[in-house]
């Protein structure tokens, strides 16, 4: 290791990419999948699993649980719908990843048998060196809207590169 | 019982949500969430990235908080954010223990609103995913 300064980790294409949408994905929730989530989370709570309990609480069918926004299509024989700033490479390779963190909010209710559809774009990029060594640190913010165009969620995801 | 306005104050502990993922629990969540990254259920696979054993995923400790604040609020309330770091890995068949202490009680925009403070803790003791949370009461 030299003590000259070095290069940021940061490319000219990982700086264009801040603020600038991701192609839209498309994410679908159903009945299925909402108990599926559900029971994978050990939820009792019966508005997850039983239409006539949802309906009864005042929910248009099951309720998505949070941390639940939806699966998105999946179709072998089209390219991944992953958002392209993932693949952006920094300046030296980094090999390991950690997710750093979650926040979600939410602005209404989800329930099985919405069809949301997402964007997601980089709110900033930083990198320190930490316990881990050169950190490559990934704000992304991702907004989640219904079939009838309402921003129902937001989601602020922190991705580690190590 | 859940919360009522009446009877949240600032500074109160919420009731707290034991959790004890089996090997199985990550293979549901794997399907349920649609992460399938091997070092959550594969022990050869997170052993070569040089884990000690396959981890819980940080997702699933932020669901435990969503589910923490759902269950107490009920359906009356909702829950309006669920933020938290992953500070810390947890493993397979150890207690997670999900708590929150309400750090705010206020009324905005017509709604009455309680701010949590939340986190999950490994047989330690230590905070392994530290957080925050909004949730609407009626």
């Amino acid at each position: 290791m030299s003590d000259e300064p070095q290069e940021s980790l940061i490319t000219d294409e990982m700086q264009a990419s801040i603020g600038k949408d991701s192609e839209i994905t498309t994410l679908e929730i159903d009945k299925t999948s909402v108990r599926m989530f559900a029971r994978s989370v050990g939820y009792t709570d019966p508005v997850y699993y039983d239409e006539e309990a949802a309906q009864a609480a005042g929910y248009r069918s099951l309720p998505a649980p949070p941390g639940y926004l939806g699966t998105p299509l999946y179709d072998p024989n089209k390219r991944s719908a992953r958002p392209t700033q993932v693949a952006l490479e920094p300046s030296r390779p980094l090999k390991r990843m950690l997710n750093g963190g979650t926040d979600i909010e939410y602005l209404a209710d989800i329930c099985a048998g919405d069809v949301l559809t997402s964007t997601s774009a980089v709110s900033s990029i930083e990198e320190r060196l930490g316990r881990l060594g050169e950190m490559l640190i990934t704000t992304t913010k991702t907004t989640y809207r219904n079939q009838h165009g309402e921003i129902v969620a937001i989601m602020t995801g922190t991705g580690i590169r190590y | 019982m859940s919360a009522s306005w009446d009877n949240v104050h600032e500074g109160m502990e919420i009731p707290t949500l034991t959790k004890n993922c089996s090997t199985q629990q990550l293979v549901y969540w794997a399907a349920g969430s649609g992460d399938f990254y091997q070092i959550h259920y594969d022990h050869n696979f997170a052993r070569a990235t040089g884990l000690e054993n396959i981890i819980v995923h940080g997702a699933l400790k932020h669901a435990f908080l969503g589910q923490l604040l759902h269950d107490w609020v009920g359906n009356e309330g909702s829950v309006k954010r669920v933020g938290c770091s992953y500070r810390g890995m947890d493993f397979p068949d150890q207690d997670i223990q999900c708590k929150g202490i309400v750090t705010r009680k206020y009324e905005e925009a017509g709604e009455r609103l309680v701010d949590v403070e939340i986190w999950t803790e490994n047989p330690d003791g230590v905070k392994t995913s530290p957080g925050t949370g909004t949730v609407r009461l009626p």
